[in-house]
């Protein structure tokens, strides 16, 4: 679960970590209260949980309360890569002099925790760690000691941060680590964490990701989920249990497992389709989940065929067959399905879907080709 | 001979009162495997058919000393399980809940990492030896003995293939599903390198997805360290950047964890991939 930048920022303020004292506004009148609060030139920044917002102009600098007001008056509705604008961000103009990158994430492949700095702050980290990756210092945390100073004064050093900062950095990435761990994040991440005309380090711009599975431990964090970041079927598919996504093809896909709802997605483009969404309905396949995720399916207008790949294993096909039949009784689908089903009493499944009039097939080739071929006559 | 489980494992299930832990028990004895005890704490001395249950692994493997575990403990309570299993000294621990926060299990692994014993999964389908026993959720009728051995992240998938297998005739020495989660405690290396030891194992299965580089590493591994023939399936060639397609683990994020990267990785070495598993038959053939 992604965060907005002031949710971040306001989070890492918990962890003593400096942020400009903006304010959220979802009315340009209320851009013009917090600039004139505020006093002095004032950034107006989009809230969206996609990146590029600046060069999509979703973000502006104002030298008078007017002025944000105007901005925000142009920003709020923004269309920024498909998702609206609701919320803008009015932050104090900081005098900046360096920026630098300080991030947290999962090294999967060290299996720990990473902090890393870079001197080419306000940049992609990805860009960076591509283009010149000998800029980007890391260290790793032994997860029952924490992020130790001296790790700290390491990164500062290797990114040449001079020394006069160095205290007040390692306590922005120790508290950067602290806000990572105690929110149970993925990413926490300072873009850029400046240094000021005055000399002191400010987090301009924050972004943090949460793991959705420790989201039960921070009940508070999880209210925060901003459900734009999502097509509303996604949404949907979560509240009912279902792993979905969205994606621009023509050919429906419901299948158990993740990794075999991946493999009947490469399959349908392997064969000349393009899938609609992945789609993992998980063990057991009950009429009632089967049913909602026929729905999802079949509300997308591009779908004109659906392919349903069950592997029993010990789950009885025939049962699950009786389940994708009660649900096509309560959806009504009016696009052509061709179902595949393996497992225990597998012939008893498929005469079942027969009756039901669908198309069947035994093995995953075939019913990847039956799937394009009904889209095709379908078109 | 076969890896990690067989006809020898001494086998306790963390969790056997819940409807998951009791369904696969059954399961399990059914297939064959010795059950020897479950814990459920607060239920110690109770039964479930013919095994007794223990509050704690200690005292369960103090009884009936069982040299291995799986956990089927709801996600919040199953890293708790894990360490109580490491704890007891069960060297064997395949954990089979899905959901374990990653944070959590980057805790678990430093934890196991020093303790010296090994954990399958989480979020994995567990372990099969055809014949002999099954640990965890993997359908056993699908599968027949054999030659093969076969390494997954994934659970489904991984029943496709060994279905597929059976069907053309080829048999499996073990079947290992690792999990889909980002850290886990047993990565494809491991596996590798068991199956390369295994002197009934002759040829090897690889079932990777995307997200992540361990297909990368395990190519490496392979060039250097393998000499039996390795067939490898990639799943995700179609899944979209910066979604999470199901698994945890299953992500392409900054560019990185591609279905490409991994597939060229691995034929570079020599391993030959297909384009969809019911091919894997045909290469193990070739």
């Amino acid at each position: 679960m992604k965060l907005h930048e002031y949710q971040s920022k306001f989070r890492f303020a918990e962890f003593g970590i400096p942020i400009p004292r903006g304010k959220i506004a979802t009315t340009p009148e209320e851009a013009f209260q917090i600039a004139k609060e505020i006093g002095g030139p004032t950034v107006v920044k989009a809230q969206v949980l996609v990146g590029g917002r600046g060069k999509a102009g979703g973000v502006k600098l104002a030298r008078t309360p007017e002025e944000a007001e105007q901005h925000a008056a142009s920003i709020l509705g923004m269309n920024i890569k498909g998702l609206t604008v609701k919320k803008v961000l009015i932050d104090p103009a900081a005098d900046i002099r360096t920026e630098i990158y300080l991030g947290v994430t999962t090294d999967r492949t060290e299996r720990r925790t990473v902090v890393m700095a870079s001197s080419e702050g306000g940049m992609d980290i990805e860009e960076v760690a591509a283009k010149s990756p000998d800029k980007i210092a890391k260290v790793w945390v032994h997860p029952f000691l924490g992020l130790r100073d001296y790790q700290a004064r390491d990164i500062a050093n290797a990114i040449g941060l001079p020394r006069e900062h160095w205290r007040e950095f390692i306590q922005i990435a120790k508290g950067l680590y602290d806000a990572y761990v105690q929110s149970d994040a993925t990413l926490a991440e300072i873009n850029p964490l400046v240094i000021t005309g005055e000399g002191s380090l400010l987090a301009v711009d924050g972004k943090m990701v949460l793991d959705d599975n420790a989201l039960f431990r921070h009940p508070q964090l999880a209210e925060m989920r901003d459900t734009d970041e999502e097509a509303p079927a996604e949404t949907r598919a979560r509240n009912a249990g279902l792993s979905f996504v969205k994606l621009n093809g023509e050919i429906g896909c419901m299948v158990n497992g993740a990794g075999l709802a991946m493999t009947t997605m490469d399959m349908i483009k392997l064969f000349g389709g393009e899938p609609a969404n992945f789609l993992d309905i998980g063990g057991g396949a009950q009429a009632d989940k089967v049913a909602t995720a026929m729905q999802i399916i079949l509300d997308d207008p591009n779908v004109k065929a659906v392919l349903i790949n069950i592997f029993g294993g010990i789950t009885r096909a025939d049962e699950v067959a009786r389940g994708v039949v009660e649900a096509i009784e309560k959806v009504k689908p009016n696009v052509p399905f061709v179902a595949r089903l393996v497992g225990t009493n597998e012939a008893e499944g498929r005469e079942i879907l027969n009756q039901a009039n669908m198309i069947t097939a035994t093995s995953l080739a075939e019913a990847a080709k039956l799937a394009v071929e009904a889209a095709q006559s379908a078109s | 001979m076969s890896i990690l489980v067989n006809k020898e494992t001494r086998l306790i299930v963390q969790g056997i009162t819940g409807r998951e832990g009791q369904f696969h028990t059954e399961q399990m004895v059914a297939y064959g495997t010795n059950v020897v005890a479950g814990v459920t704490p607060g239920k110690g001395g109770e039964w479930v058919d013919k095994i007794p249950v223990f509050d704690t692994v200690h005292g369960a493997v103090e009884a009936t000393g069982a040299n291995a575990t799986v956990i089927y403990v709801p996600a919040r309570f199953a890293a708790d399980a894990i360490y109580e299993a490491a704890d007891a000294g069960v060297p064997l621990i395949v954990c089979i809940t899905e959901g374990i926060p990653i944070l959590d299990m980057i805790q678990v692994r430093a934890f196991l990492d020093q303790k010296g014993v090994r954990l399958i999964g989480p979020n994995c389908p567990g372990l099969l030896t055809p014949g002999e026993a099954k640990v965890g959720i993997m359908p056993g009728n699908i599968a027949i003995p054999g030659t093969v051995g076969v390494v997954s992240r994934s659970g489904t998938l991984t029943y496709e293939v060994i279905d597929a297998l059976t069907r053309a005739g080829i048999g499996q020495s073990t079947a290992v599903g690792i999990g889909g989660d980002p850290i886990k405690g047993t990565d494809f290396i491991d596996v590798l390198k068991l199956f390369e030891d295994d002197p009934l194992t002759e040829q090897i299965v690889l079932i990777g997805e995307i997200g992540g580089t361990d297909e990368e590493a395990a190519a490496r591994y392979i060039a250097e360290n393998i000499t039996k023939p390795v067939v490898a399936f990639i799943a995700g060639r179609t899944a979209p950047p910066g979604k999470r397609m199901g698994h945890a683990g299953a992500i392409v994020e900054g560019g990185q964890g591609t279905a490409e990267e991994k597939i060229k990785a691995l034929e570079s070495v020599g391993v030959k991939v297909a384009e969809h598993p019911e091919q894997i038959p045909d290469l193990l053939k070739a």
